[in-house]
């Protein structure tokens, strides 16, 4: 064998590489190559008889060209492969316009979504969120927080009495979340500060009333917190809530056996063209009752009035979220319409925070 | 509580304008709910007077004016019959907006004559409904001039007033705050004695037991003989109406003028028409009486009555009886003002269902040293409209001593209210508002006006001095707060919140139903508990207080359904009521979903909701909520797994429960036709219930919140393919569980992935295809190892299942 013989090897063998017609001949080409019997296979078996140093350099030289053919063999046969998958994918092919196929999507209702809301503004500011019973006594409800028995605003509350119980009381439906502060100011030592938010009731069923509502409240107790605090914690609570960082609010004199002083507060809108906007714009809007806690609910809570004191606020949940969300009609918070609740629902992955976004 | 300008006039000297009192009313807690004022209206209208009136060349019915406007002279026509010459008028020009129509006037030519300008009627301003002719101005009306300065107008003020502003139950006493808060002065008023012409024939008798006398603790009577019941004056008519009431006669608009004047309800009995000596007494049990409003009241033994010595005449500060009453030919009346005690009060009037303006003021507490000042002006009004002469006052009882001193630390108006005031603002205050101040020393002793009962205690005095200086006034201070805030929610508050999301995730939406429902419904979600009655429900179908979720829920999806959505999913998170007392509630998380898994569709794949689907829900909810599902247990409604706990509303052959141990957290399946037929609701329907609480909470929560270490393999996992025969009642969770124990340390894996009954099978048989996966941990698994661990899986199922491979 001389290096001639392996250029014409080469030669034959690349040129038998390229006009291979097909997979199969290409195939054929490598088994004539380097198959058992093949040419190169062949040359690699005389290797043995030939002399120590000649076999050296033809052995070199027979891998070089071994491996040359086996990358032409690859090269040629990722063209075919390549070509017989071009051939495959042009048959084949989808309607991609196609409808994908329904994933349902959940939602969750306006009230879990403002409560979360609520609760995240109000978790900055370093309130807990604390809940109670649905049903309560007369003395929760009503007595603790300074509604004496005959008391005319007794009357206003229009409350859901259950009928009596075994043991002779006469149970109801809370006509407010305030007996949960009783239930915190009992339970826990000052300082405090709590929001509740939860499911009230009361016997009024019209355009603008339902039997069951939502109110959160708040609670503060210490033995510093005063009307300047109730007043910066709300507004800043109405800012970051309505999105609005400059909303001007009101402060009135009202009335609430449970709170003294007591006020209501407004915030700024407009209802020009009948249609309502929060923002200052001259009008005003009643959004919520607030007040300091009343010296007669701090004892009978078991506080020093002239040690303790600290506000007490409450709203309305459906309120807020009607306002927020421009959600007209409060009664269709409870009718579980399904296009309703995917309208003013929320993506189950709307997580509301302070930091992150109140609000999508 | 509706009064006029000119009404609080008549008690405040002011030079503040409507809109400033409009604003000072609801700043110092008088909240103004409406101001009408029909000469607001009027911008741009003028006095104009008519030179020339002549007859329109194109038209019978209509006249051409020539108008003066004191700056020019136009033409107008007009259609008024009055429409003459020398007429004072009010003249829109083309610009102005109009009341009535809201729109504004553009020039126009009528029947081919240009009119430059609108004589206006009543109704066109909106000031009446007078609309046959233009409005007669007076004739010393200065031509040229606004006519909002000439038409003469009374707005009407209406206020919400809050249940403790007893002191400002009166238009008087709005006047008081108003003059505390800056906006003028309060008039006097007087209340002196109307000098008597004669001695009272008839006496006081105050027939109360003594342990009641507090009832009625003072009856103050006059007799006024010779009056002649008349009309009203018109200001004393316009006064009432504008307020709400309808003027009947003198002497009874007074006692109901005074009762809004002043909040001193007082009541005028026909003299003629009463027996002996009168004063309060307790209603004899049973006792009727013919009130004013022509209803007929029976009284209980509580009640006060004001009675002659032959029956009731009147309910005690509530209303008066009809046979008494005066009438047009009453002569003599006998006037009655007196105290009642509030809580009584309230309680016969919610008793007899009666809301009167007396019961409005008595039941929040008057002046109780109004009988005798309010008698006093009530005669003087008498006599001045009615004429007559007035008897001695006679009084019975003696008012409660409301003279009573709080000890108040100015420097509360600081610490509590917020506000850096000086010493002399605040005292200055107080007494504006009729306190006694005594202020020396750090402690000031403070004594309220007879007219304060709601004030009692320091906090009171500070909102006093709030409310006038102006809440708005209160600096706004934000909470002071920790760098970093604490975590606001409770781990339970948190996983409720995730239970939520997750539910949402599973493509259910989330909704709120009321805590109440139909009774009949309640019965069959009842179990074992009590049923919970609403005693005044708002309606019968919303009398008792839900024992579960489901019923809510299926009744949302029903009403869907009518709307043409049949495939809907609904949970709800909220509790249920297990008793008739505080805290017998539990928080449930219940899932329920109808007709189909998805909408019709070209990949067609969709089914009909089944017991899997709810119990997927159920799963996912008691994942979030803290579970661990591994641990947990499914026990069929009907099946030999024990049943047991799967409540009756569910299709006994396809619910079930997942318990922990003996306890179920969890209950689901598909519901129970006969009872969605009885909530007239079409099935198919699948739900479950999730009691939140009963998920076992960590004890404590541990060191950081590291995870345990990932244990890997090296080695090889093998996966090898069982199929079991069993008997068709075998739970296919038995023959897993059978499995998984067979060889827990190898095992890693172990699905179900087919079940097949068939003929050839044989009857009542059932195959179960279960893929196993081995996991070694020390080195391969040989051929013999592998063989070993199937024969012994083969073996647990044989044992516990009665199963055997499938040939």
């Amino acid at each position: 064998m001389t290096t001639d013989n392996t250029d014409q090897l080469r030669e034959e063998l690349l040129a038998a590489v390229a006009g291979a017609k097909d997979a199969a001949a290409l195939d054929e080409v490598r088994v004539t190559a380097l198959g058992k019997k093949g040419r190169i296979t062949g040359l690699m078996k005389d290797l043995g008889a030939m002399a120590p140093e000649a076999r050296k350099v033809f052995g070199q030289k027979l891998n070089v060209l071994k491996d040359e053919i086996a990358a032409a063999l690859d090269r040629r046969k990722q063209g075919f492969d390549a070509a017989a998958l071009d051939a495959r994918l042009g048959t084949e092919s989808m309607d991609v316009t196609l409808p994908v196929r329904p994933e349902a999507k959940g939602t969750l209702h306006p009230i879990s979504q403002t409560i979360e809301e609520v609760a995240a503004i109000f978790g900055v500011m370093g309130f807990e969120i604390a809940d109670g019973p649905d049903i309560e006594d007369d003395f929760h409800n009503f007595t603790a927080l300074n509604f004496p028995p005959g008391h005319p605003a007794r009357e206003m509350h229009d409350t859901l009495f259950l009928d009596p119980a075994e043991d002779g009381q006469r149970y109801l439906l809370r006509t407010h979340t305030s007996p949960v502060q009783i239930r915190t100011m009992m339970n826990q030592k000052p300082p405090i500060r709590m929001i509740i938010p939860g499911r009230t009731y009361r016997c009024d069923y019209d355009m603008t009333h339902t039997p069951m509502f939502h109110q959160v409240e708040l609670l503060v107790i210490d033995t510093e917190t005063n009307m300047s605090h109730l007043r910066g914690c709300l507004q800043e609570f109405v800012r970051t809530y309505f999105g609005v960082e400059d909303l001007t609010t009101r402060f009135r004199p009202s009335y609430f056996p449970f709170t003294e002083p007591s006020a209501e507060m407004d915030i700024g809108c407009s209802r020009k063209g009948g249609e309502l906007k929060i923002g200052n714009h001259g009008d005003w809007l009643e959004i919520l009752g607030c007040g300091m806690v009343h010296p007669n609910v701090l004892k009978a809570c078991g506080l020093d009035p002239d040690v303790y004191q600290g506000f007490a606020a409450g709203m309305g949940i459906e309120r807020i979220a009607m306002l927020k969300y421009g959600i007209p009609d409060l009664r269709t918070f409870f009718e579980s319409d399904v296009p309703w609740l995917k309208h003013y629902g929320f993506a189950a992955l709307d997580i509301p925070s302070v930091t992150g976004g109140l609000t999508r | 509580m509706k009064f006029t300008l000119s009404w609080l006039k008549s008690h405040l000297e002011t030079t503040a304008t409507l809109g400033e009192i409009g604003a000072k009313l609801t700043s110092v807690g008088l909240e103004v709910e409406n101001i009408e004022d029909p000469g607001a209206g009027l911008v741009g209208l003028i006095v104009a007077q008519i030179a020339h009136a002549k007859q329109h060349p194109n038209a019978d019915r209509l006249r051409l004016c020539t108008v003066d406007t004191g700056a020019e002279t136009i033409q107008v026509v007009c259609g008024a019959p009055n429409a003459r010459a020398g007429l004072k008028v009010v003249l829109a020009r083309p610009g102005v907006t109009i009341p009535s129509s809201g729109e504004v006037l553009k020039k126009g030519s009528i029947r081919g004559i240009e009119s430059q300008g609108m004589l206006c009627s009543m109704r066109e301003l909106k000031l009446g409904e007078d609309h046959d002719g233009i409005i007669e101005l007076p004739a010393d009306a200065t031509v040229g001039a606004p006519v909002a300065g000439v038409l003469d107008f009374d707005p009407v003020i209406e206020i919400n007033l809050t249940p403790n502003r007893v002191d400002a139950l009166g238009v008087r006493g709005v006047a008081r705050d108003l003059a505390a808060a800056g906006l003028g002065k309060l008039k006097a008023i007087n209340d002196a004695p109307v000098p008597g012409r004669f001695v009272s024939p008839r006496k006081v008798k105050m027939a109360l037991p003594a342990d009641q006398a507090h009832k009625c603790p003072q009856f103050v009577g006059r007799m006024i003989r010779s009056v002649k019941n008349t009309e009203s004056p018109p200001w004393l008519k316009a006064r009432l109406t504008a307020a709400g009431l309808r003027p009947i006669s003198a002497i009874v608009d007074v006692t109901q003028f005074l009762t809004i004047d002043l909040g001193r309800p007082l009541h005028a009995f026909d003299d003629a028409k009463l027996t002996g000596d009168m004063g309060p007494r307790l209603a004899a049990p049973g006792e009727t009486l013919a009130a004013l409003n022509g209803k007929t009241y029976t009284l209980d033994a509580e009640m006060v009555v004001i009675a002659d010595q032959a029956s009731a005449a009147g309910i005690g500060g509530i209303m008066g009886g009809e046979p008494s009453s005066v009438t047009e030919t009453t002569t003599s009346i006998f006037l009655e003002s007196a105290l009642f005690d509030p809580r009584n009060m309230s309680a016969t009037g919610r008793k007899l269902q009666i809301n009167s303006d007396a019961r409005y003021c008595f039941e929040r507490g008057v002046d109780p040293t109004s009988p005798v000042t309010g008698a006093e002006i009530a005669t003087r009004m008498i006599l001045e409209i009615c004429g007559g002469e007035a008897s001695e006052l006679i009084i019975g009882g003696t008012a409660p001593d409301f003279s009573r001193v709080i000890a108040f630390n100015p420097a509360r108006v600081k610490s509590l209210g917020g506000v850096e005031m000086p010493g002399a603002e605040i005292k200055s205050i107080l007494e504006r508002l009729g306190f006694g101040v005594a202020a020396a020393g750090e402690v000031w002793k403070v004594t309220p006006p007879s007219w304060r009962a709601d004030v009692e205690g320091w906090q009171d005095l500070v909102e006093e001095v709030l409310r006038i200086h102006g809440y708005d006034n209160i600096p706004p201070i934000p909470l002071p707060r920790a760098p970093m805030p604490k975590v606001a929610l409770s781990p339970q508050q948190r996983q409720v919140a995730f239970t939520r999301r997750s539910l949402a995730m599973r493509g259910l939406n989330e909704t709120t139903t009321w805590s109440f429902l139909a009774g009949a419904q309640a019965e069959l979600f009842r179990g074992e508990a009590p049923r919970v009655a609403i005693a005044n429900p708002i309606s019968s179908d919303l009398d008792v207080l839900r024992p579960s979720l489901i019923p809510n829920l299926a009744a949302a999806a029903g009403r869907n359904a009518a709307r043409g959505l049949h495939d809907c999913g609904l949970f709800e998170v909220g509790p249920r009521f297990e008793g008739p007392k505080p805290g017998q509630q539990a928080l449930v998380a219940a899932a329920l979903r109808a007709g189909h898994t998805a909408a019709r569709h070209w990949a067609g794949n969709r089914r009909v909701v089944d017991a899997l689907d709810a119990k997927a829900d159920a799963l996912a909810a008691l994942e979030a909520a803290g579970a661990v599902i591994s641990a947990l247990q499914t026990a069929s409604g009907s099946g030999s797994s024990g049943g047991g706990g799967v409540p009756a509303w569910y299709h006994p052959g396809r619910s079930g429960v997942l318990k922990l141990g003996h306890q179920v957290l969890a209950a689901f399946g598909e519901l129970h036709p006969g009872v969605l037929a009885a909530l007239d609701v079409k099935g198919p329907m699948v739900a479950c219930e999730v009691f939140l609480e009963r998920v076992p909470q960590p004890k404590k929560a541990k060191a950081g919140a590291a995870r345990q270490l990932l244990k890997t393999s090296p080695f090889q996992p093998v996966e090898r393919d069982f199929a079991f025969v069993v008997d068709t009642s075998v739970a296919a969770d038995a023959v897993l569980r059978a499995v998984r124990n067979a060889e827990k340390d190898l095992i890693a894996e172990v699905g179900l992935f087919d079940v097949y009954e068939g003929p050839h099978l044989g009857e009542g048989k059932k195959s179960l295809a279960i893929s196993v996966t081995l996991q070694p941990t020390d080195a391969t698994l040989t051929d013999a190892q592998i063989e070993a661990a199937a024969s012994r899986i083969v073996a647990a199922v044989e044992k516990a299942c009665g199963g055997r491979l499938r040939a």
